[in-house]
């Protein structure tokens, strides 16, 4: 029984380390691109580590398998995020098919400034909303 | 954050003076201090409302991790079928947080979620910038951030 378990788990995880790799050749841009190797590789080696854990049933696996799903996720996102800022800000161009950009005008490339356009008026409203509905 | 740290504190206390170093008796050990915890709790301000986060961050873990395999299966379809369905965008979503450790968090928590990366946050820290993988309903993508935002912060504050 465990070892259907852990097989379904493995089989699961390797099959989205392909989509994230397949992703990683199809896709059409940098930021597309970003989005497959993180979500699915973090996923992915979530349920490898899983399968492990659940294989081996020992409490020095079980801890270590947890330890690196939580590096995992500590660090995936924050690499994609400096990765995907830094192919941005240094000019690689989005792919043809994307709708909007509500970045590339509010960023001044000779002072090196970003601004929060009329968003941040928002701001204000958002307090009054939370004390009226305290929780 | 203080309150995790005494409740850790007190099971190795707890595994130290009972003297079996298992992965059981730490449990009990975090068991009888989170009790401990939640009776102290209304006399130290630094603990204040400990007792109640636990069981958030425990909901907010189930919510992310269903989030997560739902975005996977959604990029995980596009990547597998041969015509795009994508509308990939970047828009600009005002945030809520305004501590340098609540934007950390909201921002890797979006990075993991629903087809959306965080490129940037403005200089002001009043906007945060998201290149999301489908726009097909910019007003759903947004409501669906804020609930995602909401309960992040329900669990840090």
């Amino acid at each position: 029984m465990i070892e259907v378990l852990v097989s379904i788990l493995l089989l699961m995880g390797a099959a989205f380390m392909v989509l994230a790799s397949v992703g990683v050749l199809r896709l059409p841009d940098l930021p597309t691109r970003m989005h497959a190797t993180t979500k699915a590789s973090a996923l992915g080696a979530m349920l490898t580590m899983a399968g492990v854990a659940f294989h081996f049933g020992d409490s020095t696996v079980v801890a270590r398998a947890v330890a690196i799903v939580v590096f995992i996720f500590l660090t995936a996102p924050i690499a994609a995020h400096v990765i995907g800022r830094a192919g941005y800000f240094t000019g690689v161009k989005l792919w043809e098919g994307t709708v909007k950009d509500e970045l590339r005008e509010r960023y001044d490339v000779r002072l090196n400034r970003l601004e929060s356009g009329p968003e941040a008026d928002e701001q204000p409203a958002s307090p009054e909303h939370k004390s009226s509905n305290p929780d | 954050m203080i309150g995790l740290f005494w409740n850790l504190l007190l099971a190795l206390a707890w595994v130290t003076l009972t003297g079996s170093v298992t992965a059981m008796n730490l449990l009990a050990g975090l068991l009888f201090g989170y009790a401990a915890l939640m009776v102290l709790q209304n006399q130290v301000p630094v603990l204040k409302g400990y007792s109640r986060r636990i069981p958030r961050l425990t909901a907010f873990l189930v919510y992310f991790l269903k989030e997560l395999v739902k975005s996977n299966l959604k990029v995980a379809y596009d990547v597998a079928t041969p015509v795009w369905h994508m509308r990939p965008g970047v828009i600009a979503f005002p945030l809520r947080a305004e501590t340098d450790m609540e934007i950390l968090f909201i921002s890797s928590v979006i990075s993991l979620t629903p087809g959306t990366l965080s490129l940037d946050v403005s200089d002001d820290r009043k906007v945060l910038f998201i290149h999301a993988m489908f726009l097909h309903d910019e007003e759903e993508l947004r409501s669906d951030l804020r609930e995602l935002e909401r309960r992040v912060l329900k669990v840090m504050r």
